[in-house]
């Protein structure tokens, strides 16, 4: 290839929400790379102002369609913390499993209609020829599973109904129960070999960097301690103090550093800090395929993924076996003011939600840390890095390989572009 | 006989996306027999949005560049519907039209930065609709329901 050219990508394909990115060659060196998060900002920062806290949590689920339960549970946990509500064992449980739900439907639908057609050498899930119906069949099953979890447990799959503020409006029936640890447990193989797949999978992209999670002892994705693989450990309300926020100029999300220091929050993050965490049945299937951890190539966050599912999928089993499941009254909430923050741990990696209420219980402030903006900066610079060992290929070559370390990732544009008021400059 | 249709997603947070994506856990195949899927970007990387049966569009519009493609999918697409809260009445896309003065000052530099329009409108606002899907999300029934009369309208029987 000419070593003077650009590469305008409008419109990242097979990724959540709006992204282009722009790359300038020349003379063979690369001039300028600019990841845009082009998903246009409607300022839920600013619009969840003077709203009555009993309203914020479904509200906030629309910064979102594809993680709406993620922000719904992190807007709920920083309310509790405000308002010093502590949920019921019960409210513990069913919000593992709410949580459980969205993970298994939203990696499944990346792993296996973003990634499989690159693995396959095919533009989409509409490509596969027969011989490959088998997967797509097991793709509906995986994503079954995820979706009826999330209906069942939390009322919907997309902006859930049942989870409020310190406890669920519904609880499922034995039933509902029985039909879904059938379900689960019929699903369980068709995981290993989706992981097999990504274990085989010959991708590479490795480069050195933090990698920054929330650390759960029953990888539970819920509560825990933030921890960094360069030695950080730090309490969830104290995340905002350690990011750096850093404004991109061509980018409708500002980007993170934590510590000061270019990180990644994701699966991979997770899997390399607390993969001794996995759900023990999932540990004593995936033995091999844990050994892979801790990793730099940033193709293994898919293989991370696929294990979260077997994960998710062991836990919910396990949960739904050991417990009976009984209406609870809703906890006497006592209006306070005051400041809470909620971290999770959702899909793409670390969520942070604060909110400030006044004494009538009113938003006052909020703040809202996404997954996919603290990742923008790494994303660019992988793009810088990898640019120059492929500059002799064609431009579809390039073109495909720049979306396909993008896709990765999996981000969530529809998420990103929310934060606090910025000034350019 | 397939018809080709396209799915477009504009300012929302793409909730009916991703109903429609779990709708194919059910109608994948059903749908591969008489649906083609010439423009949806979440799931293609090659899309075409021209010569379309049917065009689905998600999101309000918020900017110039929206509103140009969307006049675009309506120029050539036989039906447009509209899919969602956002695309039908605006909101909650559109919460950025309520803000006190003070709060419009305060965003304002952002809508200069990345040439949003002052108000963001449902996609009625630009161009002529033939249907409307409503919900947040959409309603999913409601979509299958009038899925199958638009193919019946498109000499689809019994879909």
């Amino acid at each position: 290839m000419h070593n003077t050219f650009d590469i305008n990508i409008e419109q990242i394909s097979k990724t959540e929400g709006h992204a282009d990115l722009e790359v300038k060659i020349r003379d063979g060196k690369v001039e300028n790379v600019k990841l845009k998060i082009n998903e246009n900002k409607r300022f839920y920062t600013q619009a969840v102002r003077n709203r009555p806290f009993s309203s914020v949590p479904q509200f906030v689920s629309r910064i979102c369609g594809t993680c709406s339960i993620a922000h719904l549970t992190c807007s709920i946990e920083s309310l509790e913390k405000c308002l010093e509500i502590n949920p019921t064992e019960q409210t513990e449980l069913l919000r593992k499993l709410s949580v459980y739900g969205m993970i298994i439907r939203d990696h499944a639908l990346h792993l296996y209609f973003f990634c499989l057609p690159d693995i396959f050498k095919v533009d989409s899930v509409f490509d596969f020829d027969e011989s490959k119906n088998y997967l797509i069949k097991q793709a509906f099953a995986i994503k079954s599973v995820g979706n009826n979890l999330s209906k069942i447990i939390a009322g919907r799959s997309v902006h859930p109904t049942f989870e409020k503020v310190g406890h669920f409006m519904h609880v499922p029936s034995k039933e509902e129960v029985d039909g879904l640890l059938t379900q689960l447990i019929d699903s369980r193989n068709i995981v290993i070999d989706l992981i097999k797949i990504f274990y085989e999978c010959d991708f590479e992209f490795k480069r050195d960097c933090n990698f920054v999670a929330l650390v759960t002892k029953d990888f539970s994705f819920l509560e825990g301690e933030i921890r960094s693989t360069d030695g950080t450990t730090i309490q969830e309300k104290d995340y905002w103090t350690y990011l750096k926020r850093v404004i991109i100029p061509y980018s409708q999300s500002a980007g993170f550093l934590f510590n000061k220091k270019e990180y990644m929050v994701g699966a991979l993050s997770r899997m390399n800090l607390n993969k001794n965490s996995i759900n023990k049945k999932s540990r004593d299937d995936l033995s091999e395929f844990l050994k892979v951890f801790p990793s730099n190539n940033i193709y293994h966050n898919n293989l991370a993924q696929a294990i979260e599912i077997l994960h998710c999928i062991d836990h919910s089993i396990q949960i739904l076996q050991e417990n009976e499941f009984k209406k609870e009254s809703p906890p006497t909430v006592k209006i306070k003011e005051g400041r809470g923050v909620g971290v999770i741990e959702a899909p793409r990696g670390t969520l942070y939600h604060m909110i400030e209420l006044d004494k009538e219980g009113k938003v006052k402030f909020a703040n809202f840390v996404i997954p996919t903006s603290q990742n923008q900066i790494k994303m660019e610079n992988d793009i810088k890095l990898l640019l120059p060992t492929i500059l002799e290929k064609d431009r579809h070559f390039i073109h495909h390989e720049l979306e396909k370390v993008i896709r990765a990732y999996d981000p969530c544009m529809s998420c990103a572009s929310h934060f606090l008021k910025l000034k350019w400059t | 006989m397939k018809i080709g249709v396209g799915w477009f997603s504009f300012t929302c947070c793409e909730d009916s996306t991703i109903v429609l994506i779990e709708l194919m856990n059910d109608y994948f195949f059903k749908w591969n027999e008489f649906l083609e899927f010439k423009y949806f970007r979440t799931l293609k990387g090659k899309n075409d949005f021209t010569n379309l049966d049917i065009a689905f569009v998600e999101g309000a519009i918020a900017n110039s560049k929206e509103k140009d493609f969307l006049l675009k999918i309506r120029e050539n697409s036989k039906k447009l519907v509209a899919i969602g809260s956002c695309a039908c009445t605006g909101s909650p896309a559109n919460q950025r039209n309520f803000f006190d003065k003070a709060t419009k000052e305060e965003i304002g530099h952002i809508l200069i930065r990345f040439e949003h329009y002052d108000k963001v409108s449902p996609i009625s606002d630009f161009v002529h609709v033939d249907d409307f899907i409503p919900g947040c999300p959409m309603d999913e029934k409601l979509f299958l329901k009038k899925l199958s009369v638009y193919l019946n309208e498109f000499g689809i029987l019994n879909a």
